[in-house]
This record gives C-alpha cells, structure tokens and sequence, in this order.
C-alpha cells in the first residue's frame, strides 16, 4: 500500500461511535417502547395468539459490495467474517453476525454495534479487488414481529408471498412495506425480522400498530 | 309487524334470532339470515325506490348483484352513509338505517314522479344531451339538480368511523363462486393439496342450490352444499370466504376480493375488526364459476313492483321463507322458470298461469305443472302489466310461432306478482376484465366468455353448461385441472360422479322482447334497462336516429351505465338493437364489463392507507427536537422539515425576519439531514462524477468539496449538489432532498446500462448521516467551543474544504460549504448521536444568539445570495447558461459528459433563451407573486407577450427590500431594463432586471 | 398489476417493485459531439411505439437495484421473457407470464 492510499484511507472510514457518555437514539427511541412494554406487564397480556413486536436497536449494518464470481472474493470474505457468503435471497448467521444476500454483488451484514469500525477495517484489509464497504449503521433499525398473527400482519404489508413454501427460514427478501420497504428475513417458524430505514421507522412503527391492532398487540425487548 | 303475514314455514332464516331495522323512517321487522331485500318484502314494502329518469316506483326484482330496482342509500349517521347499496346483497342486522335512493322529495311521493308522468314524452333518450347540454356554462346548475330529483345517493359528509383493509395473497387456484360448478372444483382441487380461494359474494355458500328442489346423491342442494362446505373447511390449503365479491380480474392473473367483513354485524362486530377487506390475490390459475344471471322479459310495464325474476321468487319462497305475493302469473321462455311457479304452488299460493312464448315446453316441466293443476297458455305472452305501485293483473295474448307478433284478442289475468324468465346470461363480466371479447352461442342465445390471455378455466353456467349435472362434473373437471397446472394431482385421480335428480330441461326460445298490440313506440313502456330507464322504444329511437353501433347505442340511451352496468338490461338491449337493425345478435356485437362487478366502497379501496398512515412520513433524527420547538413543518417529498421555528405570537414572517437576521448577524442552526447522500467508491468514481455533472472532477483533491450540477441527455438540469473527496477512489455526494432517489437510479441506470466495465458502487446513506449546518459569522467560535481535532482557522480549513474530528464527542465529518453566502459548517454524524450533538451545540449557544432557522429562511438566505433551488428555478426546460451558471460547465473534459452535446443542440445556444436574472421591484415594499409573467409593455392588448416569469420571490429582511429571481427572454443581455407584471387588478409591477445576487457579490462573508 | 420475473432474484414479484425504465437497447452514441441534432433527437426522444413485442428496460427498485430488460406484449401485457443487461433473450426461459391461454375447460 502506497503511503498516499494509507493517507487516503484513513480518512476514508473512521470510527463513528463516539468513545465518551453521549446518549444514543435509535430511530425509535421517541416511541419509548420501554413504557409499551409496561403496559404489557400490567395488563399480564397474552401474547402467545397475537402479534408481538421488538425494535432490535443500535447493531452495527455494513453493505458489502463486490463482484461474487471475482477471485479470492468470497473466500476473502468468509475468511474475515467467519461466514459462507450467502446465495441468492438467502442469509448466514452466526448467531452474533448475520450477513444478508441482497443483490448480486451486494451485501448487508449486521452485527453487536460496537464492531462496526473493526469489521470494516478488517474486510478493507481482506477483500481484494474492485470492492466496497460502507457503514449504514445510523441509518437503518431492526424490528422483530413474531407471534402466531405475524404472518397475516405480513400479508396486510407486503405483496410478496410469505407462505412456508416460499419463504423457508433464513430467506432473505427486499420488498414493499406499507407504502415503504424493508428487508425481511424469516428467523424462525413464527419470527421475522425486518431491516427498516431510519426516516421510515416511524411510520413503519406506526402502521405495524395499526395493522396488528386486530390481533392483540405486544410490544418486547 | 306484517311480515308475519307474508312468512312462510321453512327456509334459512334464523327464527330464534329476530332483528329490528328501520327503512325510510318505519320500523321493520326480520330475521338473522334475511337480506335487506326479503325482509322488505317479507313486511310487504312493494315501493323500495323511484326510477332514475321517469320517477316510476319500483320494487325488489332480483336476489343478488343483477339488482336494478332495490339501491338504496345504507346507515344512520353522516360517518357510515353507503350510497348505492342492492337491498339483495345487504345482510340484515339489528338496527340497520337505510333510505331510498332515489325519490326526491320522497318515494311515495315524488316530485320527479309527476313531472315524469306528465311529460315522459318529454324526455326521450339523448334527453339530458339534447335539454341540457345547452348553454354549457348551465350545465353544473342543471347537473346538481338532475342528481339530487333522479337520485344518485349521497356521499357521506363525515369521516368514515370504521376500519378497512388490504390483504395479500398468493395460491394455486382461485375459484370465484361457490355454486355447484364452484363447490365441486374446490373439492377437486382441495385434495390435490393446492391452494386454493374459494370465494362467493353471497352470505353463505351454494348459489342456486340453496333454493332448488334438485337431489344430489339423494339429498336436497343445502344438504349437499353443507356436506361439502365441511370437507372444504377440513382441509388446510383450502380457504373459503362468503360475502366475498371477485371485483376485478387484472393482468396476470390478479384478482381483488372485496370481503364484508363485518357488515352483517355492524355494532356487534369485535372492537379493533375490520369492516370489509379487500384482498389482493395473485393466484396460479383462476376459474371462473360465476354462474349466469337471469335476463327479465321486455313487456309493457316490466317494471311494476310485483315484476320478478323467477329465479328469485324461488329463491324467496325457498331460501328466505317470504312469499312475495299471493297470486302469481309466470311469463317464461325456458322451462327452468316453471320453478318458479311450483315453488310457489308447492308453498300453497295459487299460480294463476303459466304464460310461455314457446310453441312446446319440456315434458318435465310441463308434467310437473299439469300435475298440480297449473294452467299453461302456450304460444302466448304477457303484454302488459296493470298496475302502478303493484301489479293488479297482466294482459295476456296468442302470439305468432317467432313471438314478434300478437294474434289472438288480449285477456287480463288478475294477479300480483308477475315471475319473468327470458332465458340465463352467463356471467361473464371477470372474463371480459382481462380483455376477453365475448362470443354469442346460438345454441344457447346467450354470450359466453372469448378467449383470453390469462390462466383461466370456466366451469358451469358462465360456459353456457346450465345443467346441475353438467355444472357438477364440469367442475370436479376444472378443478382438478386447475390444480394440474399448478403441478399438483391427487392419487385419487377418479372424478366423483355425482347422481342427480333435477328436471331434463328442454330447449330454451331466443326471446327478449314481448310484443304489444300497440307498436313499441306507442306501447306502454316496456324496459330493457331498468336503473337507467332505458326502454325498447327509447332504443329504437337510438337507430332510428342513426346510432348504428352497440356502443354509441350504449352512450345515447345511457344502457348499462348503472352501478349494476346493465347485468339484466344488455343482452335484451343488444337483441333489439339487432332486430331494430336488421341484423344478427353478433353482428350487432356487445359491450365489454369492466371492473368492478359490483360498486367497491371507497374504504376497501383505500385499506388502511388513509390518515396518518396515507403517505410515509420521514423524519430526521431531530424530528422530536423540533416538535418540541413548535417548528411549523412543511412538507419536501415525503420529509416533514421544519419551516420555521415561531416564537410566541409571531406570524411566519416575523419568525424568518428573525431567523435570517440572526443567522446573518450571529449563527443560525438548520437541521439539513435530509439531504441526500451518496456514498461513492472505486477506481473510476472520480471518471464517473465527470461523467454525470457538467463540471471537471479530475484534479479535486482528498479533503477538498465541489458543487455540481446534474442534466439529463437533453444538457436541461436536474439536480445539483456539494460531493466531497474522501480518497482519491471515494466521494461522498449530496443531492437535493427531493432528488436523492432519482438521483441514486439515475447513477445505478448508467453505471448498469452504459458503463458496466467501470468501477464504481453507489450506496445511500441519506438515513445514516444526520447534517446539522451552523451558519452565520459566529459559527465557527460556536463550532470551536464544542468540537475537537479539526484546525477552524481559516488558513487550515478553508472554504470547500471537510475535515474529520469530533462534535460533542461524536467523531464527525465537517464541510465548510455555505447555502447562505455565511461562513458555514455543515456537521455530519451517524444519526443515532445527533440529537446529543445538537443538544450540546444548543447548551453553548446562547452565549452566541444560536437561533434555529428552517427551510423557509434558508430560502431567503440563499436568494439573497442568488443561489438556485433545482425544481423551483428549474422546470427541466433550463440550461446551466439559462442560469447563468456557465462557470459550472466545462468544455474540457475529454469524456462527453451527459448533458453537454443537449446543450450543445440549435435551440440551446439560441441567445434570445428564457435566462435567470434578479429582479428589483422599483417599490422596495412590493413583492412579487413566484409564477408572475413579465411584459415589456403592460399597455399592450391581451394576450401580451410574455418574456418569462417569477421563480423565487421574498422580502429581504437583510436588505430592507424585497428581492427575487425568475427568467426573461434574453435577460443577461437586458441589465438595468425595466419590465413589467401585470396584477389581477389591472395595474402592473415595475421591477428591473439585475444580477440574482444580492448580497455580498465577492463573497466576502463565506471566506472568512 | 404485472407480475415481472427479476432475472437476478430468479423470482416474480409484483410490479410495484419495479420502476418502468422504456424502451430498451437505446445505446448511447459513441462520440456524441459529432452526433447531428436530428441524430441526438432519436436519442433521447423518439421511442417505437410497437403494437405487439416490446423490448422494454426495467429496475428492480424495491429489490436487487438492478436494472433488465423485457420482452412485453403490448396488447396483452403478457411477458414472453426478461433478461439481464447484456444478454440476449431466451424465449425458452419458460418465465413468461400471463401466458396465452386458455379458457381451458
């Protein structure tokens, strides 16, 4: 590496979280989930026949771009990551990081929020070739929506056919949300998780209320 | 309560379960089980409504979606008003409200009435286009009144109190009706183990089963219809919906289902439950078992309350336990109407007489009515009805063999009910949604779906199969092949044969039109569409008057241009309309269904899609911050950004007086998060960014900024924006708030289209980095004191320069670029820490007079400076020359970028263009109106000569004077002239033409 | 609402994925500065407007972000095949949808 690359590119990333006490906020953090989540207590709600939703907030979120038939280039990444790079429409996780197929040379991986600088030092340093890595971590929220009406919530949602035969588990799928989109992976039989942006997190929040509001509603951790 | 009288024993209702409901202001008994239109007439209400056009009183015809007569306007309150609703299809609930729709200023006595009694001559077809259409500018006036004595419904007032929604589908096979045909395709297809959507509009599955005397396998139609209803039930890829109406068939095989809900319940309903659902299905396979409709008979005064569908007086007798009367004439051309007349028999009401226009009817049938003792008059029609609010009796006379002549002398026939069956249309309407042209059967005169482009199959009566056998094995058939398509098939390949004991029905006659001793044009009124009041006489007008094509006949008699589009009235128009012509059905053609089958509440419609949740609403990390601050938002593509920031009493503008002399004098803060921002990486981003804006990229240096401007082939801009260079191989681009979408695919579409070898990967992290841009001659001691690790003097970052550090502790990207001609920071962190950072910059404002400013002061801020807001002094019809931002293009980049050989084109290098310029009213006070158009000579004769108008326009708290830009044909060249705009009030505006730059021409204030 | 086959994700979606990009095989000209104005016009302006097959570019906005090309009848709206930028069309592909038909029993 030239000292004019090095120069380059450590300007090009940084650290972006800050190393002090600064009070961070997720996309939802003006919902104050927290105090839902009591009411849920109170009430000693049933949750088993409804639709439950978590915000999963804060995790680190890197695309990954690259060209996947490229030499060395998945080796590469499954070297640094510890994981199969995933195939179309489909995830790899390893219970810390999940890394998502969302395109043919394109990739979101998430992971606990504190290793998004790291992660990204460290496949800026493994992937060889015409490649790109970028930190999207403020700009998008996980939420969880499980529970045995999940998937009719989903249906009220997206035209995309989320039926067991179509949407096995660990499938990954960009669609419609709403009148917004997201990234939806199926994580198990009755769970879902959905990879939202930022400025539409409020009305996603809002318009997953609204089309759970039938089936009883609870809001968790 | 009457209704006891006209009830009979048997039946679906639920006896145990009595409803009170209120029509047109009196109090109604039924029952759970009954649809507005039997509990109507089970209370033996005869009037349910008054005719469009003539005012005459109608009654309940049918027994489903073919209702004509019975529309009426449902709810009790301004919130829950339904217009158009078929009393057939409404399900009764306890307390219903509904009203007639038509009959002004009431059904039983009708102003429209008299005027239509009067003076029906009057009013022959083409009536309101001939009468009204003259003088145009009266037309509204006339319209209101027309709408409000014919009687269209009303629109409810109120917002709707109740919930709607959207579901999403997608299955093997969808099977629209749940008749025979559609029961025994589901039971085929169900065992395969596909898929499927079962759906009927009606309350209940069964269709004609629910009512018909016929055996299956030894038990009646409901017994059978229930047995299967269980196995479907059993089965879980098997879903199957009732009140559900198929609305529309769309391309690729999508299908919208309109379920009621909860209608049947009203205030019962679950809180939190949806009213109706409209479901969004894209299926494998669709198969059509719609069934067949009947068509009613065109005789003198058809429309008389009284006046039947035969199909549906069985359907009374049987499913609804009403009699709708007490002495019945039938008037058939089938023998399947013979039903009608022994159920009514068999319930113990005297049938006066079979009135059948064949020469022969089917040994059955025949046999089934001699053997009680039922008169039959073959050869023979019903030419007229007596009566006007009932039928008192009919006319009944010999016809010839064709049935288009009378023969024999007239005889009345006392009666009050008159049963008509001119024959079964199937119906075909799904079909003709996906652009299938019908084809006419001559076999069984009626038209059946045409071929279509969609994956449909057709089983029972829409395919012209009307016997209960035929429609059974049709659709065990169609079922299992539907699910053959989808790729499943069951082990138990063997069909089901069904035994059924059902009359052997024998030929129907072609029969739509019964003849009067009278010509049809002197005759009583014999109508063909009953909701528009369109007649056989109106339409032999039509012909007569040189309307030769179904479809200009369908225009000028206003024929199937009901809410029930015509589903009893086209097909006996059509054969009029041929036989007036002197040609074949065929050849006379049809008119094509078009969604939806029936009206669609506009609720369904909108789903959930409506309030707060109409459009997204985007917010910044600072959204919160801002409400608290009482900022009045205005609305930027789909972001709600703060407009202005009011403090108490003040108007909008004093809050932008405030907020820009601040920011002028002092600093101001602006929440610019909603930028958009394109992350930019690989070897060739610095080629591709020369390729995309007009200006050059090539020598931009790490730590440096640059603006852009972005045109489209056509060298007209679209968008512009600062991009920074992080690295030689990675830029960070800003776009306008509303055109960072556009723009992200704009780049995509060249990258992938024209320039794939090139590399280069876009990513947006609008959402990612919140931007918060301190302005104003105090910004940098205010930035100094809340950051680290960034050098501000002005020798070490300069103007257009980015240096990283931390802001409030948060590790930070600064931009020193301005958008108010001030020394500027733009401050960008990852959005979960903005509000921290803002807050921090806040706490150590005050010492500065930090004063937040929104959109509406940076507009001024930045027209003081001249600085151009694409899609507000842009309209794609501009060059960067137009501009006057010639300084942005360059001729000397080898690569020809997008944009330049458009500009490049005869018409662009005209010099006489539209150009932007300044603009200084001569009166200081006066502002000029954004979209004015100047004049040269406001004296000359309208229409002047327009030489371009006013893009942007305030008043200039800084400069004491109001400022604005906009375009004049050939401006640059015309400094210092004086043009003029002319004012609503016929006096004009004086403003001379100057540099857009107001303030600070040398740029003294930013490079600093 | 069409039902397009995105040739990357190898799956149907509903049409609201996509964003309707226009005729296809629209190439920029090599050396624009030496193209005529009437040859620019064709460029950026003038479009077929077949009644039949319509090759037609595509975006798979609301997924892969990757643009491809179709081959759609414009009377029937039916879609004989789509493809990726760059390849040729397999009519073969066996992807179509709304395939001609039937009112098959």
């Amino acid at each position: 590496m030239s000292d004019r690359q090095e120069r380059d590119q450590t300007r090009v990333w940084m650290q972006q979280l800050p190393s002090g006490d600064v009070r961070v906020e997720s996309p939802l953090y003006h919902a104050d989930l927290p105090s839902m989540m009591a009411i849920n207590d109170d009430a000693g709600a049933d949750t088993a026949g409804g639709v439950a939703l978590a915000e999963l907030p804060l995790q680190a979120h890197l695309v990954i771009r690259g060209r996947a038939e490229a030499p060395g280039f998945q080796e590469s990444l499954t070297q640094a990551l510890g994981l199969q790079v995933p195939t179309r429409l489909s995830s790899v996780s390893d219970g810390s990081q999940t890394l998502r197929w969302i395109g043919p040379d394109e990739w979101l991986l998430t992971a606990p929020a504190s290793q998004a600088f790291d992660i990204e030092t460290k496949l800026r340093a493994a992937l060889p070739g015409h490649v790109a890595v970028v930190d999207v971590s403020g700009g998008n929220t996980i939420l969880l929506l499980s529970g045995l009406h999940a998937r009719s919530v989903l249906k009220k949602s997206t035209s995309y056919d989320v039926s067991d035969r179509n949407f096995p588990l660990g499938k990954v799928v960009t669609t419609t949300m709403g009148k917004s989109q997201a990234v939806i992976r199926r994580v198990d039989e009755l769970g879902w998780e959905l990879i939202i942006r930022r400025s539409f997190a409020d009305y996603l929040w809002l318009w997953l209320q609204d089309a759970s509001a039938e089936y009883g509603l609870s809001v968790h951790e | 309560m009457s209704q006891t009288n006209l009830r009979i024993s048997g039946g679906r209702i639920r006896r145990d379960r009595p409803i009170a409901f209120t029509f047109n202001g009196h109090r109604y008994a039924g029952y759970e089980g009954d649809t507005l239109a039997s509990a109507l007439l089970a209370n033996g209400v005869d009037v349910v409504g008054r005719s469009f056009k003539y005012s005459r009183p109608r009654g309940v015809m049918g027994m489903g979606a073919e209702e004509s007569n019975a529309i009426v306007q449902l709810g009790a309150t301004d919130a829950t008003e339904v217009p158009n609703v078929r009393a057939t299809q409404q399900a009764l609930y306890d307390g219903l409200v509904a009203r007639s729709t038509n009959g002004w200023p009431n059904v039983n006595f009708d102003l429209m009435g008299l005027v239509g009694a009067l003076a029906h001559r009057l009013m022959p077809p083409g009536f309101y286009y001939k009468t009204f259409m003259r003088p145009a500018f009266l037309w509204q006036s006339y319209e209101t009144l027309i709408r409000k004595a014919a009687g269209m419904g009303s629109s409810p007032v109120a917002p709707d109190v109740d919930r709607y929604d959207h579901m999403n589908h997608s299955v093997d096979v969808v099977i629209v009706g749940a008749g025979p045909a559609g029961l025994a395709a589901a039971l085929a297809a169900g065992k395969t183990g596909a898929t499927v959507i079962l759906v009927d509009e009606q309350e209940e599955v069964g269709g004609q089963l629910l009512h018909r005397q016929a055996k299956i396998d030894g038990m009646l139609g409901a017994d059978w219809v229930e047995q299967a209803l269980s196995i479907l039930l059993s089965l879980p890829n098997v879903t199957v919906m009732a009140r559900t109406t198929a609305t529309g068939y769309h391309d690729h095989n999508f299908i919208t289902l309109h379920e009621r809900v909860s209608d049947h319940l009203a205030d019962q309903a679950p809180e939190q439950s949806v009213r109706q659902r409209m479901h969004r299905v894209r299926a494998q396979s669709v198969l059509l078992a719609t069934g067949a409709i009947e068509r009613p008979l065109v005789l003198a005064n058809n429309d008389v309350p009284g006046c039947m569908l035969a199909s549906a007086v069985s359907a009374y007798i049987k499913r609804y336990a009403v009699m709708p009367g007490k002495d019945l004439v039938l008037m058939t051309a089938q023998d399947d109407g013979y039903r009608a007349a022994i159920d009514w028999h068999d319930a113990g009401h005297k049938v006066v007489a079979i009135i059948d226009a064949r020469v022969t009817a089917g040994d059955d049938c025949t046999q089934a009515a001699r053997s009680r003792g039922i008169a039959i008059f073959p050869q023979s029609g019903v030419i007229e009805v007596i009566g006007t609010t009932r039928v008192k009796a009919v006319k009944v006379a010999a016809l010839s063999p064709n049935g288009e002549q009378v023969v024999g002398n007239p005889q009345t026939l006392i009666c009050d009910t008159l049963a008509m069956s001119g024959g079964w249309s199937p119906a075909i309407h799904l079909s003709c949604h996906t652009g299938a042209k019908p084809e006419w059967r001559e076999d069984i005169a009626a038209f059946v779906p045409g071929l279509t482009v969609q994956k449909q199959w057709l089983a029972g009566s829409v395919k012209g199969d009307f016997r209960l056998a035929d429609c059974l094995s049709a659709g065990s058939e169609a079922g299992t092949a539907t699910a053959a398509f989808c790729g499943f098939t069951s082990a138990d390949a063997v069909a089901h044969q069904w035994q059924v004991d059902d009359w052997d029905d024998g030929p129907a006659m072609a029969y739509f039109h019964v003849p009067h001793t009278k010509a049809t044009s002197r005759a009583p009124k014999q109508f063909v569409d009953f909701q528009t009041d369109v007649t056989a006489a109106g339409i032999e007008m039509a012909t007569r008057e040189g309307y030769e094509s179904i479809e200009h006949v369908k225009r000028y008699t206003a024929m199937g241009f009901g809410t029930d589009q015509g589903k009893t009235g086209n097909i006996n128009g059509m054969a009029i309309t041929a036989r007036a012509l002197g040609k074949t059905i065929p050849e006379t053609g049809t008119t094509i269904f078009r969604p939806n089958y029936t009206p669609v509440t506009f609720g369904a419609v909108v789903g959930r899609h409506s309030g707060q949740l109409f459009d997204p609403e985007r917010y910044t990390a600072l959204h919160r911050w801002h409400l608290a601050r009482e900022a009045v938002f205005e609305d930027v593509g789909l972001w709600k950004r703060p407009r202005y920031f009011p403090l108490a009493g003040e108007t909008m503008d004093e809050a932008v007086a405030r907020e820009c002399l601040a920011t002028r004098n002092g600093v101001g803060i602006l929440d610019a998060s909603t930028l958009g921002k394109i992350d930019i990486q690989g070897n060739d981003a610095r080629e591709f960014l020369g390729r995309v804006y007009t200006n050059a990229w090539a020598k931009l240096a790490v730590g440096k900024c640059r603006y852009g401007l972005m045109c489209g082939e056509d060298g007209m801009v679209f968008d512009d924006g600062v991009t920074a260079c992080l690295a030689d191989n990675h830029f960070a681009m800003t776009t306008t708030t509303g055109g960072a979408a556009r723009v992200l695919e704009w780049l995509e579409h060249y990258h992938q289209t024209e320039w794939p070898d090139m590399e280069v990967y876009f990513t947006s992290v609008t959402d990612h980095w919140a931007t918060i841009t301190l302005s104003g001659p105090q910004s940098r001691a205010l930035l100094a004191e809340v950051s680290d690790g960034i050098d501000l003097s002005g020798d070490a970052f300069k103007y257009l320069d980015w240096r990283q550090g931390s802001v409030a502790g948060v590790p930070a990207r600064v931009f020193r670029i301005s958008f108010t001609g001030e020394l500027s920071f733009e401050i960008n962190v990852q959005a979960h820490y903005a509000m921290h950072v803002w807050e921090a910059i806040f706490a150590l404002g005050d010492r500065f007079g930090l004063t937040p400013y929104g959109t509406e002061s940076m507009h001024v801020l930045r027209a003081e400076k001249g600085f151009i807001i694409t899609g507000q002094d842009t309209d794609g019809s501009v060059t960067p020359f137009d501009l006057g931002m010639g300084w942005c293009v360059s001729d000397a980049k080898p690569f020809s970028y997008i944009g330049k050989r458009g500009m490049a084109r005869q018409d662009c290098i005209r010099t006489d263009r539209k150009q932007l310029v300044g603009l200084l009213t001569v009166d200081p006070n006066q502002v000029l109106q954004e979209g004015a158009q100047a004049v040269d000579d406001p004296e000359q004769t309208i229409p002047m000569t327009q030489l371009g108008h006013v893009t942007s326009s305030y008043f200039s708290h800084c400069l004491q004077r109001s400022i604005a830009m906009g375009f004049i044909r050939n401006g640059h060249a015309r400094m210092g002239d004086i043009v003029y705009y002319p004012n609503l009030d016929g006096t004009a505006t004086a403003a001379e033409i100057c540099s857009p730059v107001f303030l600070d021409p040398e740029g003294a204030r930013q490079h600093v | 609402m069409l039902y397009i086959h995105c040739p990357y994700c190898e799956e149907h979606r509903s049409e609201e994925e996509f964003h309707y990009k226009g005729q296809a095989h629209i190439a920029r000209p090599d050396d624009p500065d030496n193209c005529t104005d009437v040859e620019w016009a064709d460029f950026i302006y003038r479009r077929d407007n077949p009644r039949g097959e319509h090759k037609e570019q595509w975006y798979h906005t609301v997924g892969c972000r990757k643009f491809f090309n179709a081959i759609r009848d414009t009377q029937s709206y039916e879609i004989k095949t789509t493809y990726k930028v760059g390849e040729q069309p397999d009519m073969a592909a066996g992807i179509v949808t709304g395939q001609q038909g039937s009112n098959a029993s």
